[in-house]
């Protein structure tokens, strides 16, 4: 048992903090959000330079292996970053479906060109009426000749309009809520039939509503099998729940770095406002929940490449409820203590705020996973 | 990054707890169950048995008698003591004097002390806090005047917890008011015995009695008991209080405890259903255990860097933050899982015995009977050791910077 990092993970660390810290900044992400699609291609370039799009992928069909932490890392520097580039939906979302579901052939076809950057995938499972819940679902696929058939639509899908790929669960049998009778399709993005809305978010990423009307696959579409895709689904679910506590911990540890700054430096009544007792006992609250949501990010990560499916449940459950409250703090406090500074948008806290606190929103917020927690033995 | 276990380290799990369960005498192991009181005879007996394994100062170099054990050997330990309903090993001489002579202590010091604090021979207490020096602990006025080759001390200590067991008693006096009001204190070592110390006792809100005042009047003690050089004392103090980090966040008893509340809540009932299939009262659990596993992934980081060689630093504050957070909210479960029962009181459990042949309170159920008091008791928790605020002013100096 130990919880220290590899040296192969330090190196992916310091790479990704001195990529963050020299190459991007508040200034790269307003240039960035403005590029058609909401992100850069060329930093997304950058990326599979530097090898981050190859992680997770085995290194026969063109990644570098690696695993869980791996990404945590990467994503705790992103939250630093406050990077919107489509790291999220691609890689963690995108690259565990097929890592879990396509055939080795689709496998071979995908994994290098999504290595290489030149794959966009996205994950739509959500639809209007299921909150957080995976199973909640409308859109029906009905079995024609050897294919499906798709209909319905889906909500608020990451980077839905910049994926080449999306994958969709459906309905193949069963009532709305039942857990069996779900499949999962990977549904080429400029299918006849599928219509992307796609938005920004409050937080400066994109998304977008999927639309399926009439969309016919075949049956190699499918990804695992007919009617068991809710494993597939919730299995990246919490691997992204997981990776984005870690997105989280890299957030608050942001905020808590500006507000200590902030408060060394802004005098009033003659002295530095980090001089006051009550200022500094609140900072280190905002310390302390950082630490903790990093500890369970991590430890999250761990699980998730583990063989008990319960335990990576459990912990991605722990460590997404941890972020939801803590973030909520972290994010309230550094506004609070940055003054009037904190409410406006040209200091970086008001960006980390916001994406701290739609992370909340992402993959279950705090009460979501109390409940399956309560549920759990 | 790996959070399951080595074969080693599961061999060493599978041994140590054998021995533990095996050999934890059933009459102690009852007491601490039902957050019964325990008494002196308890703790000696089975920090007796514990030194026969060589298991009593896992802290310790291994040249002063401590088993050489890896952090990860030592987070197990601490584990498996709290599964097996140990008490808590009484820490002034284990983990707070031993460590002190190791570091700072003469060769006659550790020669005279050290194997006396392994056995259980000295009961040890610690005078640091006065009435007039609390968190402001430097403020400390007790004072310890050189006369010849002894010292004679005057003066007051307070919160002296578990002082009437005590042989011995671990002080911090002031021999000097110039300079700075750190630079003029010493650690000395005082013989209960000595005339001129009077121990009285302080009731708490529980009931009970553990923590004391204790006068000390015109005490002469011989000068060979200074620790460290005279007027050196703030920085062995400083030592004493951040160089334990292991058990200081209370992990393994935490998990024990809500065992507790598991059981608790099995067998009390609410809508006609136990407890423990309330989905509210569920949440609440799953909050506390988020809180506590968050904090045991925090230390074994801590732990991970100290077996990497990193010295221990400021951020055993989080640990006693954190620690006594949960336990507190864990004591607030389990008083919210006994429901109206909480009321009744039963005088007995004070008792050292519980419940005795002339108990005559009422009837209170064997689960219930301590869940009260016991919350009512661990309000100390967030107050002793430097209370929470001043580890919030430790972090944010030493960490943060402020």
């Amino acid at each position: 048992m130990n919880f220290t990092f590899s040296d192969e993970q330090i190196l992916i660390r310091d790479m990704a903090e001195r990529f963050f810290r020299d190459d991007y900044g508040l200034e790269a992400r307003r240039r960035h959000q403005a590029l058609p699609g909401g992100f850069c291609r060329d930093t997304w370039a950058r990326f599979a330079d530097m090898g981050w799009l190859a992680l997770g992928i085995p290194e026969d069909l063109g990644g570098i292996g690696g695993g869980t932490v791996d990404m945590a890392i990467l994503m705790e520097a992103m939250g630093g970053g406050l990077a919107v580039e489509p790291f999220l939906a691609t890689v963690v979302l995108g690259g565990t479906l097929i890592r879990d579901g396509a055939s080795p052939d689709i496998q071979a076809d995908l994994l290098p060109r999504l290595a290489a950057g030149e794959l966009h995938l996205s994950f739509a499972y959500s639809e209007a009426q299921s909150r957080y819940d995976l199973n909640d679902m409308r859109t029906r696929a009905k079995a024609d000749g050897g294919g499906f058939v798709l209909d319905g639509v889906k909500t608020v899908a990451f980077h839905a309009g910049t994926a080449d790929k999306i994958a969709v669960t459906a309905r193949t049998s069963g009532g709305e809520r039942d857990d069996g009778g779900i499949t999962l399709f990977l549904v080429d993005a400029d299918a006849p039939g599928l219509t992307v809305t796609d938005y920004p978010t409050v937080d400066g990423l994109r998304a977008g509503d999927v639309a399926l009307d009439g969309v016919r696959v075949d049956a190699e579409a499918v990804l695992g099998a007919v009617d068991g895709g809710l494993a597939l689904a919730e299995t990246a679910i919490d691997r992204a729940a997981a990776l984005v506590s870690a997105e989280a911990a890299g957030l608050m540890a942001a905020l808590t770095r500006d507000t200590v700054a902030f408060l060394k430096e802004r005098k009033q009544f003659g002295r530095p406002l980090g001089d006051f007792q009550a200022l500094q006992h609140r900072a280190t609250e905002m310390y302390m929940d950082t630490e903790l949501t990093r500890s369970l990010a991590y430890m999250a990560a761990v699980r998730q490449d583990g063989d008990d499916r319960a335990a990576a449940r459990r912990a991605a459950s722990q460590a997404k409820a941890k972020a939801g409250q803590a973030g909520r703090l972290i994010g309230q406090e550094a506004v609070q203590l940055h003054g009037g500074m904190g409410v406006t948008d040209e200091m970086p806290v008001g960006h980390y705020f916001k994406r701290l606190t739609l992370i909340d929103h992402s993959f279950g917020d705090r009460a979501h996973h109390l409940d399956r927690l309560a549920d759990m033995a | 990054m790996d959070l399951n276990l080595t074969a080693e380290e599961r061999a060493f799990q599978d041994h140590v707890r054998g021995f533990l369960r095996g050999n934890i005498p059933p009459a102690i192991k009852r007491k601490v169950d039902l957050g019964l009181k325990l008494v002196k005879d308890d703790y000696v007996v089975w920090q007796r048995i514990l030194h026969g394994q060589g298991w009593i100062a896992p802290g310790w170099p291994k040249e002063y008698g401590g088993p050489g054990w890896s952090p990860v050997q030592r987070f197990l330990y601490e584990e498996e003591l709290a599964a097996a309903s140990s008490p808590r090993l009484i820490t002034f001489g284990l983990k707070m004097l031993g460590p002190v002579l190791i570091e700072f202590g003469t060769e006659a010091q550790k020669t005279r002390f050290l194997p006396r604090i392994l056995s259980s021979e000295d009961w040890w207490c610690q005078g640091f806090s006065e009435p007039g020096a609390g968190s402001d602990l430097a403020s400390l006025t007790t004072r310890a005047e050189r006369d010849g080759d002894h010292y004679v001390v005057n003066g007051q200590k307070t919160w002296t917890t578990l002082a009437q067991y005590a042989d011995w008693i671990f002080c911090l006096v002031r021999t000097s008011t110039e300079g700075k009001k750190q630079q003029g204190i010493s650690f000395l070592l005082i013989d209960m015995k000595t005339p001129g110390v009077t121990v009285r006792p302080i009731k708490t809100l529980d009931g009970g009695q553990e923590i004391n005042d204790v006068f000390l009047e015109n005490v002469k003690v011989p000068a060979e008991n200074l620790v460290g050089k005279e007027n050196d004392g703030w920085t062995i103090a400083k030592f004493l209080l951040s160089h334990e980090r292991f058990g200081i966040a209370g992990v393994a008893r935490s998990k024990k405890q809500m065992e507790r509340v598991r059981d608790i809540a099995a067998k009390e009932m609410k809508r006609g259903r136990p407890l423990i299939e309330d989905a509210r009262f569920r949440e609440r659990m799953a909050e506390v255990e988020i809180e506590l596993t968050a904090l045991e992934m925090t230390e074994l980081r801590l732990l991970s860097e100290e077996a990497a060689g990193r010295k221990p630093g400021p951020e055993a504050s989080i640990l006693k933050l954190k620690g006594t957070q949960v336990q507190q909210g864990i004591t607030e479960l389990l008083l919210e899982a006994v429901g109206n029962r909480a009321h009744a009181f039963d005088p007995g459990i004070l008792d050292d015995e519980w419940p005795g042949a002339g108990n005559d309170g009422p009837p209170v159920a064997e689960h219930v009977a301590t869940v009260a008091s016991h919350y009512f008791n661990w309000r100390k928790a967030s107050i002793y050791g430097g209370s929470n605020e001043i580890q919030r002013s430790i972090i944010a100096k030493a960490i943060l910077g402020l």
